[in-house]
């Protein structure tokens, strides 16, 4: 049926994978078992410094302030799958075909809310399960769903705009620790009375690049202003 | 309080059973179609698993980008390869005609 021919490994080769493969699958297991039953982990370490966190929920404290060069590693991880993306090749060109008007009107009346979700979960995530993440993906699936109902971002967008959202999460994380190693001698060392404004901030700005950069994740290639 | 325990173990053990099950046909249906879809799914059957495990973070992230992103990424790359796939054997055919 398809194309291309999928050769299938011998079954020698197959029987010969299955050894190393139970081996791992064992280690894992025992592994998992020896774990201590009560792990105190460093739960007790966060609990202990949340005051100067600057927001109330222990995972966004981890991921934005204790642990934030992660985020921001993360952030660049993002910005360079979509880079390897964009080198393949230029987006096909969908097929530019008038939504149904039951999609349409869906659309017309999801996305607005996805949006206001989007904000919900970035502002939420101070004090409860939220970040940016979640709101990210949630902006990113509405811009999805807009490119699949056959709305496209207008071409003079496609451009310089366009990779400046790309760039902004990660952009202002850069910013914000280059500042604060210039002010105080450490990278991300958030002084404690604004630790909660620079924490918003970055994850307003990451929301915004992750959103974007998910939904040119979609599109499967580079978007040509020119095509 | 006992059969708040019981209903427990009951929907615990339905969800690691639905997940290996799930797990286990997304990896072994021939149809590429069905196996993204049975991801899908897999990824929602995680989010609810991440919320037992009273993990409600990993949750959400799990619902958004692990079923909802990821599964219209893949449904995505899976149209694109048959666009492919087609336009080979387009090809393909008209290269024979010609001869």
């Amino acid at each position: 049926m398809s194309a291309v021919e999928h050769s299938q490994p011998s079954l020698l080769f197959r029987r010969v994978l299955l050894l190393p493969l139970l081996a791992f699958a064992g280690g894992l297991a025992y592994a998992v078992l020896s774990l201590p039953e009560q792990a105190t982990g460093l739960s007790d370490q966060v609990a202990a410094n949340m005051e100067t966190s600057g927001v109330s929920n222990p995972v966004t404290a981890v991921l934005l302030n204790f642990r934030g060069y992660d985020t921001l590693l993360e952030m660049a991880v993002l910005l360079v799958a979509l880079l390897g993306v964009w080198s393949l090749g230029s987006a096909v060109v969908h097929r530019r075909v008038d939504p149904e008007p039951v999609l349409s009107i869906l659309v017309g009346g999801l996305v607005p809310m996805m949006i206001m979700m989007a904000g919900y979960l970035l502002w939420v995530g101070a004090a409860a399960p939220g970040g940016a993440f979640q709101a990210g993906s949630v902006l990113a699936a509405s811009g999805i769903l807009l490119l699949l109902s056959g709305r496209h971002l207008p071409v003079r967008l496609l451009g310089r705009p366009l990779r400046l959202v790309l760039v902004l999460g990660l952009g202002a994380f850069v910013a914000v620790g280059v500042a604060l190693l210039s002010a105080s001698g450490m990278f991300l060392q958030y002084p404690p009375g604004l630790a909660g404004a620079f924490i918003l901030l970055i994850e307003a700005a990451a929301t915004l690049s992750i959103g974007v950069t998910l939904t040119a994740l979609f599109l499967g290639g580079r978007p040509d202003p020119d095509a | 309080m006992e059969t708040m325990t019981v209903l427990q173990w009951v929907l615990d053990g339905t969800l690691v059973l639905a997940l290996l099950w799930l797990a286990w046909r997304a990896l072994s249906s021939p149809d590429l179609f069905t196996a993204i879809v049975l991801f899908i799914a897999f990824g929602l059957m995680m989010a609810l698993a991440w919320v037992r495990l009273q993990a409600p973070d990993v949750a959400l992230a799990e619902a958004a980008i692990g079923a909802g992103l990821t599964g219209a990424l893949l449904l995505a790359a899976l149209a694109r390869s048959n666009d492919l796939a087609d336009r080979m054997n387009d090809d393909q055919t008209a290269g024979t005609e010609k001869k």
